[in-house]
């Protein structure tokens, strides 16, 4: 059913969220909470070198340390064959995952795992660590992109023969894959544009900076069965990885999902789970491990840095008649950059006719990416959006009006092949057109840039059961991990179907023994996906409690009605009877057919694409560098806000983290190829002196292929702030920013070489 | 090495624990008392998740010794709300919805109680500045200046 048009009492209200009070008195246990009885503590030994090759590993006075109790390398592994799984977000391959847990032949990166060790306390096991003796030979490391891509680079990968070109090359190199996406014939257009512009642009490496470390606990039984506590975005992708990774059967696993302290795309894959249950059956103790906030940096995440090089062509009247792009995207020391998606999200905003994107996926010796919030889309409009406001310029014209012309609308088609419907970007630049922060003049001193962004959401699977519980008040459970307030959202969808206040409903997270799969928390998809499960759960309740009211009163099922959470019989024909609530069903549930349940499992799809544009106003500081944002808008069509406050909550998150990314965090790397700024001191995220308000305006353009509209949120808002900001700060000094991050120093660098 | 016999006051009651000297407050209260509310976000006093109350002053429980709260007075956010009570702070940041992952929230409480305390009417720079000690990731802060200002407005008694 579709609640489009009707008149909602629960959806879009904001209601305090289930988890909430937990939350703010501490009482919300997280993975590094919890406990178990005669635990130990594991930890991991890592490479200090960017680029080694292990020639042994001598564990033997670590294991006779008093304490320890298990020593693993990646010979307590079974080798895992090249496969490519679809369990996490964006590509990866069963047996890279294997090999980036516990190095095996060589350390590929600085941080790389290349042994653990289980003690019973975590002084014992450090000072086990001490004493593992690994031989390294040192080899020739490359970090950057295109020193990677260099004919005389470092080759990680001895079988990596770049796909996606013919013939099949015969060298092997650190180009894993080359992709090409074409419409119409991007050289043609060029001849007949009026306008050029061409720039190259890059970007840094960024870490997702979750503030929750990863951890774990873990129990490997001596009848085989395994439970892990764990901290991730997927507790079903942490069952099938570990499982795959050492050879279990995933009905002997059970994931328990913690509270998560933050993921952003970073905890779609996994680093210590495989690790720790080999030491639990090593030793037959459970294992807990958590990373410290330097391994987080050195051992996870980031994203991809880029080098990326646009070529626009227009028409005087700002018709973009084609594109180039070239993107090379870091992808760390595995395959498996978001090349796919930069590729698609930076030109899918725009109509045009003539498009040619290229791009490469790159290894080099840095960690191996993870998702980041969109992945791949806020490098990629970064150049474009930078690009597009120079060409503004160019034309003489203003930079909404240059988007507005070109927006992509209903029946635009992508240059990958998909043809927009439902979208809301026209209407997204509508708005801000007509905001006060746009239509106000811009402050002496400062100046004021424009930013879209595109990501296209996803759904999938999703499985969620609805139960009415004996007092007539309701559980509903779903496989999605909460990683913003997700359970908020779906305590309301059921509570809206069923007709009942929000208070009776409560929303958990069940295991991954208790509820069907359901993909990991990504792509923007728990409240569509999930929450169409969840929504087709409570119909069928409300279906099951109008036959038992029937029951109840002897009458056939369909002379019953539902309305504001009770059952009435549907007209005078049907008999007279009292309206009976959930309470007094439930209350006669052993009688008409016993207990009132539903689970139902989809694979939604409809995912509606998001868009979004932000305002910014800056001001420079032309003696040090120092980037102030002055005001900050960002504008999005959010399809149905379910609960505003927490959509307001992902949009002003969003941009903040893109703000950071814009202004300060970048992976800084020695000449050995060691991350110099491991710690949060000197990888500077946004602090909340750093920002002002962020005003977040939600535009709401419903999906009608979800029943209450909703379409994704949380990934669009971190697309825009990078351009919008450089945009700002080109207009505010008269010097393009083509490089990230716009720290002091190189914004002082560029206005100094713009002196001269 | 042999452990330091500690005696504090926890959250109002007296405790006393044994730790090792090299042991920070913070591993004290998660891995020796069981207090978990308190998170170890960095260990190198740059996130605040660990932020408690030391005898009055705020501080990063990981930035001190166990043996240090020796004869001191520790509120943890586990000791915030008065019973079923929440303290307005902690209402307030449910209210506005001032917290996502949660996970930093329970220093952003303690630290916002403390501003509030010394200075009950902030303004919005002197609610970035004195929290600017305290990462969140998620949120993008502008839900918690406002949920720290509406707080300040009740223990005013300008709101309820």
């Amino acid at each position: 059913m579709n609640y489009l048009d009707t008149n909602l009492k629960v959806v879009g209200t904001r209601p305090v969220r289930p988890d909430g009070v937990d939350k703010v008195t501490g009482r919300a246990i997280y993975a590094a909470d919890t406990r178990s009885a005669g635990m130990l503590w594991g930890k991991i030994l890592r490479s200090p070198h960017a680029h080694a090759r292990i020639l042994s590993i001598d564990t033997s006075k670590a294991a006779a340390l008093p304490g320890v109790q298990a020593v693993v390398t990646s010979a307590d592994f079974p080798e895992i064959k090249s496969e490519e799984a679809f369990v996490g977000e964006g590509p990866m391959n069963f047996r890279d995952l294997s090999t980036n847990v516990m190095a095996r032949g060589k350390a590929l990166y600085e941080g790389h795992a290349v042994a653990a060790v289980a003690a019973t306390t975590q002084a014992v096991a450090d000072a086990a660590l001490a004493l593992i003796e690994v031989k390294y030979d040192v080899l020739p490391h490359v970090i950057d992109v295109d020193a990677a891509m260099a004919d005389n680079a470092p080759v990680l990968h001895e079988e990596m023969f770049t796909a996606g070109v013919t013939p099949k090359p015969t060298k092997a190199s650190n180009i894993a894959k080359v992709v090409t996406f074409k419409k119409g014939d991007a050289e043609a257009g060029f001849a007949g544009a009026e306008v050029i512009f061409e720039k190259s642009y890059t970007t840094k490496p960024v870490h997702q900076a979750y503030i929750e470390p990863h951890a774990c606990l873990v129990t490997y039984g001596s009848d085989g069965q395994v439970t892990i506590h764990s901290s991730s975005q997927g507790h079903f992708m942490v069952r099938a990885y570990t499982a795959k990774l050492l050879g279990i059967d995933m009905a002997n696993i059970r994931v328990n999902p913690a509270e998560i302290g933050g993921g952003f795309g970073g905890k779609t894959l996994i680093y210590l789970e495989p690790v720790a249950v080999a030491l639990s059956r090593k030793s037959g103790k459970s294992v807990k491990m958590q990373m410290t906030r330097e391994e987080v940096f050195r051992g996870s995440g980031p994203t991809s840095g880029a080098s990326m090089d646009v070529k626009i062509g227009a028409k005087k009247d700002g018709t973009i008649v084609s594109v180039k792009q070239i993107l090379k995207f870091q992808a760390g020391a595995f395959a498996g950059s978001p090349i796919g998606p930069g590729c698609m999200c930076g030109l899918a905003l725009y109509d045009i006719e003539n498009i040619e994107v290229v791009g490469y996926d790159v290894v080099s010796n840095r960690p191996k990416v993870a998702a980041y919030r969109a992945p791949g889309a806020p490098i990629t409009s970064f150049a474009v959006e930078s690009a597009l406001d120079e060409l503004a310029d160019q034309l003489g014209m203003d930079p909404l009006a240059l988007r507005e012309k070109n927006a992509a609308k209903n029946g635009s088609k992508t240059h990958y092949g998909v043809t927009h419907n439902n979208i809301g970007f026209e209407q997204v630049l509508a708005a801000v057109k007509t905001h006060p922060h746009w239509t106000s003049p811009v402050k002496p001193g400062q100046a004021r840039g424009l930013a879209a962004g595109f990501w296209f959401n996803i759904g999938g699977e999703s499985s969620a059961t609805v139960h009415v519980n004996e007092d007539g008040t309701v559980t509903v459970a779903t496989g999605s991990v909460d990683v913003g307030g997700s359970r908020a959202s779906m305590g309301m969808m059921v509570a809206e179907v069923l007709g009942i206040d929000v208070a009776k409903v409560r929303a958990t997270v069940a295991d991954t023994a208790s509820v069907g799969f359901t993909f990991l928390t990504g792509g923007s998809r728990v409240t569509f996906a999930t929450g169409m499960a969840a929504t087709q759960a409570a119909e069928r309740v409300v279906d099951e409690l109008k036959r038992r009211a029937a029951a109840i009163w002897e009458i056939q099922a369909d002379a019953v009605e539902w309305r504001d959470g009770k059952a009435y019989p549907a007209g005078s024909n049907a008999g007279a009877f009292e309206p009976l609530d959930l309470p007094a069903i439930a209350l006669k549930a052993g009688r008409t057919g016993g207990p009132v349940t539903a689970e139902v499992s989809v694979n939604a799809q409809g995912a509606g694409a998001g868009f979004g544009a932000h305002i910014c106003d800056v001001s420079v500081d032309q003696e040090t560098g120092q980037v102030t944002i002055e005001r900050y808008t960002a504008v999005q069509d959010v399809g149905k806000a379910i609960h505003p406050s927490y959509v307001e909550g992902q949009i002003q998150g969003g941009a903040v983290q893109g703000i950071g990314w814009a202004l300060n965090e970048e992976y800084i790397y020695s000449d050995k190829g060691q991350m110099e700024n491991p710690g949060f001191l000197d990888y500077r995220c946004p602090v909340m002196s750093d920002v002002p308000m962020i005003e977040a305006v939600l535009v709401e353009v419903p999906n009608p292929r979800h029943p209450f509209g909703a379409r994704g949120v949380g990934e669009v808002p971190i697309i825009p702030p990078m351009a919008a900001i450089g945009n700002a700060i080109r207009r505010a000094t008269g010097v393009p920013m083509p490089h990230l991050p716009m720290s002091p120093p190189t914004v002082l660098a560029a206005l100094d070489a713009a002196k001269k | 090495m042999a452990k330091s016999y500690v005696s504090t006051t926890i959250n109002g009651e007296s405790a006393e624990f044994l730790c090792e000297p090299q042991q920070t407050l913070l591993d004290v209260l998660r891995d020796v008392i069981g207090l978990t509310g308190s998170k170890e976000g960095c260990a190198s006093g740059d996130c605040g998740a660990c932020s408690v109350m030391l005898d009055g002053t705020l501080v990063c429980s990981c930035l001190v010794l166990g043996v240090e709260a020796e004869g001191k007075s520790i509120l943890t956010v586990e000791g915030v709300a008065q019973g079923e009570k929440l303290h307005p702070v902690q209402q307030k940041f449910l209210e506005h919805a001032a917290l996502q992952c949660g996970f930093c929230t329970p220093g952003l409480i303690v630290a916002s109680k403390a501003l509030l305390d010394q200075n009950p009417n902030p303004t919005e720079t002197e609610i970035r500045y004195w929290l600017a000690g305290n990462l969140c990731r998620c949120t993008g802060y502008d839900k918690i200046v406002r949920a720290v200002q509406d707080a300040g407005a009740v223990m005013r008694g300008e709101a309820s």
